[in-house]
């Protein structure tokens, strides 16, 4: 383009659609709607270029509550649906909204799939550790001896780290934020749209219905210094209230250091989002409570073909080499004439 | 390059019927292909039957791993392979211990003897070497040694015995091809084609091509020859085509006519697949195929990229349909255009994935969760399934809504030759996209006069809206759980579907307009019931036949149709499904003919079931 046409300038009313919300009083997934919408306007695609797709669950009511185009699918089948409408139409910004249940328990196919494939779009995983919807049952991210209206004896399988999972598939965007942190969640979001590739982002959510206070030691004033730690690139990994607390190698394990006491910044871990391997990343997205902070921030961000792209340059190429033609298409071969 | 002259009395026939058969790695299915090609470039009509195992690499020489291919080639209009066979090659003891039940008395029979050693003759369960012991005395027997001639014939080529042995199908074919006095050039061409890079094997399969030739002509094993004038087809440029090439070329022509672009989801399933290999070979008219990690993504990536506004299409089986059952259902909701095509094979579960079947009418028309109607198309041969396919994808955006379309695996495999259209009579319909226009909110659900909803899509300005699984009000949209409402939406979701009735041809009769019998069939038994009932007339028979292209909703004047015959026929590849429908939406009391075997019908068990009927 050479010439620049000024974007009208949006608004979050923009995007804001004429539906009533009809989740719970409290729950966590307000807040991501309210900082969704936020940064929409700050990505700069018109809503009609937006189109949000989801499966089911109370989270995958979230496309009915912005005011883009939307699916409300099936359940676990949204990355499949996005899926094919971003490859058939590349330039459409194309989201995902999923649950925990709905995402890596009946969809947990197309997730891997959607991921390996890296197609540009933004997947957003709303964590609750429940079934929200179906009214709390125990979800393949809930902890190990998880009371629920399905585990009344405590949940005996070992969960999912959903980042662990999307790294394993070799995602190219991998995140992790909390709704009540708007700041971060909000630049989170903002990021995930920026990074061209499937962009996965789990975003711990309060359901304060059936798993009330599920994340209350990552988000719980007093504590969350210590038992979240924020990843910036290039930077050592430090955490604690008084920023006193740091994270070192020690072989392949992670462990836990105080600073000072002959230890420096120096012999930290540093956070490189761009490391070709996911190893790192890896070792990150297993960190968790109590013995570790668990980290939120961008884990990886690197870049690599997208499916639909390569694609459409396939498709480029074969209309160079031939122009799509019915005659020739049934004239080719072996014919023959009856007279 | 064929003969020059003449050694041997020709003999003339209106029709042959050949099989080749062998081990599933003896290649009997080029062997049958190039002997289709060759028939139809000669000007005969053709029709073929493909017949192959499940397992790819079944152990050599079973039964299990058995593979034939069956064609007929006529001088006149024809609509089957053939009941029997006039001339079987088998390759080996187990071919012909499995097929000769299919060989006409007094029939042409040749054979590999190199093949009929002890353990050869043990795994077909010979106890004595048949081919000695007397029992083929009623067929014209030619046992020929094709491995030890085959093996000459390519000596000096630096060739394997394997790689030698490989070249056997090509000797078989010479022979046929001499015995059915047909060209070489065909295969030739083939030949240089597809071996022009590696030119040992070229001319080892060229010299076992002409070895085969040369033995029927030279040796006094064989006495005469036969040929098969071409038959009097309308004229025009003709091809041959199998079902699942006619499908595929169908599908990119309708999206062409209509200006879409054709999406296609599909995760692998036999016989399904060759759909997806031959879409994906016509990216240079903007096809965009994606194998999707399982059936449940291929539909619901086309009902995406039908959201998106192009034509969406998933291709499977049976066992694949069942697990798209839940999507399907978001389509009639979303009231989405999509094209389902299912290739019908022999279920339940697995089944016969190589075999036929028409069992899964019943599943395109009530496999969903709730009242979820969609209209349901059925090819009927081979080259009809690239007309199928327009009419489906018409159906589809014209109601908005998803098309089942039936074939199976006999059309699918199968091959006849196709006259070649002229694309600029080709159906041409217009798809939109609606604009805003600036009056109040959009109503994504505000329905024309065949009740359709605007298909209006992403890029849209003004036209933003949210579509799914849960109920809508009507007009709006909006998801509504009224009672009432649900119900209208429900009867008016049926009534769409019903009212493709006004928009789909009257349905037509072969024969008498009313009488003693109708035979009513649909999907690939067109060929058997039509020669079938063609043949009961011809020896006196009261009874006509219509076959149904559209099984919902069903053309409007059906139900006259059936009442001006006193009885009515149904055969069908399963235990009565259309039956079953007829007797519910007419009230008739048909009477089925029903067969379960994998297998199609053969025209003479029609033929049978209609005179017993008439009979009685
Ligand atoms: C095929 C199918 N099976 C089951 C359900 C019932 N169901 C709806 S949502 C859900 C779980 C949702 O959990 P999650 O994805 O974590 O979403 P949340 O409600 O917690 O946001 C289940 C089991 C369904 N709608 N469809
Ligand atoms: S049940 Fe839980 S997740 Fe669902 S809306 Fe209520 S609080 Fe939110
Ligand atoms: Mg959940």
């Amino acid at each position: 383009m050479s010439t620049e046409t000024a974007l009208p300038v949006l608004t979050p009313g923009d995007f804001a659609s004429d539906q009533e919300v009809r989740w719970c009083p409290g729950c966590g997934d307000y807040s991501i709607l309210a900082q969704m919408k936020k940064v929409l306007p700050e990505i700069g695609v018109a809503p009609e270029n937006t189109v949000f797709v989801s499966g089911i669950g109370c989270s995958s009511r979230f496309p009915y509550y912005v005011n883009t185009y939307g699916i409300h699918s099936i359940h676990g089948r949204a990355p499949a649906v996005a899926s094919g409408l971003k490859i058939a139409r590349p330039e459409l910004s194309v989201w995902v909204i999923t649950g925990d249940g709905d995402a890596l328990s009946i969809g947990g196919n197309h997730l891997m799939h959607c991921i390996r494939r890296n197609l540009n779009i933004n997947i957003i995983l709303f964590n609750n550790r429940i079934y929200g919807l179906t009214k709390g049952q125990y979800s393949p991210t809930s902890l190990l001896g998880q009371v629920t209206k399905s585990t009344p004896g405590g949940a005996i399988d070992n969960p999912l780290h959903p980042l662990s999972v999307a790294i394993g598939c070799e995602a190219t965007f991998v995140a992790r934020s909390i709704d009540v942190n708007i700041k971060h969640l909000a630049a989170t979001l903002k990021r995930a749209a920026q990074h061209v590739g499937t962009s996965f982002v789990e975003v711990y959510q309060n359901c304060n219905v059936f798993n009330d206070g599920a994340f209350e030691y990552a988000t719980g004033r007093d504590v969350k210094a210590d038992r979240t730690l924020e990843l910036e690139h290039g930077k050592p990994l430090i955490f604690g209230k008084n920023r006193d607390k740091g994270i070192r190698l020690n072989g392949m394990t992670p462990e836990v250091v105080e600073l000072g006491k002959g230890i420096s910044d120096d012999d930290l871990l540093f956070h490189d989002e761009r490391a070709p391997e996911p190893t790192l990343a890896y070792l990150l997205s297993r960190m968790s409570y109590p013995e570790f902070p668990e980290p939120i921030g961008v884990f990886r961000d690197i870049d690599k073909p997208r499916y639909e792209e390569v694609l459409s340059s396939q498709i480029d190429a074969a209309k160079q080499r031939s122009k799509g033609d019915l005659k020739t298409l049934f004239e080719s071969g072996e014919t023959w004439t009856v007279s | 390059m064929a003969t020059t002259t003449r050694s041997k009395p020709l003999v003339e026939l209106e029709a042959a019927t050949v099989r080749f058969c062998g081990d599933s790695g003896d290649g009997m299915q080029l062997a049958g292909t190039q002997l289709t090609n060759t028939s139809a470039l000669a000007g005969n009509d053709i029709a073929t039957f493909p017949d192959f195992p499940a397992e790819i690499r079944a152990p050599r020489g079973t039964k299990a791993g058995v593979s034939g291919f069956q064609i007929r080639f006529a001088n006149s209009e024809i609509f089957t392979p053939g009941d029997s066979v006039d001339a079987l090659v088998a390759m080996n003891p187990a071919a012909l211990v499995t097929n000769l039940v299919d060989l006409v008395p007094g029939g042409i029979l040749i054979v590999n003897k190199d093949a009929f050693d002890e353990k050869g003759m043990a795994q077909a369960g010979y106890v004595t070497d048949p081919l000695e012991d007397g029992s083929l005395d009623g067929y014209q027997l030619f046992p020929v040694e094709m491995t030890r001639l085959t093996r000459l014939a390519v000596e000096g080529l630096g060739l394997g015995t394997k790689e030698s042995d490989r070249c056997r199908n090509f000797y078989a074919m010479g022979l046929v091809f001499w015995l059915y006095d047909r060209s070489l050039e065909p295969t030739h061409r083939y030949i240089d084609a597809k071996f022009g890079k590696m030119p040992a094997v070229a001319e080892a399969n060229r010299r076992a091509l002409h070895a085969g030739y040369n033995y029927g002509e030279t040796t006094d094993a064989m006495a005469s020859q036969y040929k098969v004038e071409k038959a009097d087809l309308e004229p025009g440029l003709y091809r041959n085509i199998t079902g699942n090439q006619a499908l595929a070329w169908g599908l990119v022509a309708a999206a062409q006519r209509s200006g879409c672009e054709l999406f296609l989801g599909s995760y692998p399933i036999t016989p399904a697949s060759d759909i997806l290999h031959e879409l994906v070979r016509h990216k240079a008219f903007g096809v965009r195929t994606f194998q999707a990690e399982d059936e449940i993504a291929a539909v619901t990536s086309a009902i995406g990229a039908a959201f998106g506004g192009a034509m969406g299409v998933t291709t499977s089986s049976g066992p694949g349909i069942a697990l798209k059952g839940e999507a399907i259902g978001l389509a009639v909701m979303t009231e989405l255009p999509l094209i389902v095509i299912n290739v019908q094979r022999g279920g339940p579960s697995t089944g016969l994935p190589t075999k036929t079947e028409q069992a899964d009418l019943l599943q395109a028309m009530f496999g969903r969760n709730g009242e979820c109607p969609l209209p349901v198309v059925a090819a009927n041969s081979p080259a009809d399934c690239f007309y199928a396919a327009f009419d489906a994808w018409r159906i589809a955006v014209k109601h908005m809504t998803p098309v089942m379309l039936l074939t199976d695996g006999y059309i699918a495999n199968g091959a006849e030759p196709w006259k070649v259209p002229d694309v600029d009579a080709l159906p041409r319909f217009e798809v939109k996209h609606p604009e805003a226009n600036g009056d109040g909110p959009f109503r994504p659900y505000a329905r024309d006069e065949w009740l359709a909803r605007p298909w209006a899509i992403p890029g849209t300005p003004g036209l933003m809206h949210r579509i799914g699984g849960l109920e809508k009000q009507d007009i709006t949209g909006n998801v509504n759980y009224e009672p009432g409402n649900h119900e209208h939406m429900v009867n008016l979701r049926a009534r769409k579907v019903a009212l493709v009735a006004d928009d789909i041809p009257l349905q037509e009769v072969d024969g008498p307009a009313s009488g003693k019998l109708l035979v009513i069939s649909w999907g690939g038994t067109y060929g058997a019931c039509r020669t079938g009932v063609r043949q009961a007339r011809k020896r006196g028979g009261d009874v006509a036949h219509t076959h149904l292209r559209f099984l919902n909703p069903f053309p409007k004047n059906l139900g006259d149709i059936i009442r001006s015959y006193d009885k009515v026929l149904v055969p069908e590849l399963n235990r009565g499904q259309l039956r079953m429908l007829l007797r519910a939406e007419f009230l008739v009391d048909a009477i089925g003919l029903n067969k379960i075997q994998g297998k199609p019908f053969a025209v003479r068990e029609v033929l049978e079931k209609i005179e017993q009927v008439l009979q009685s």
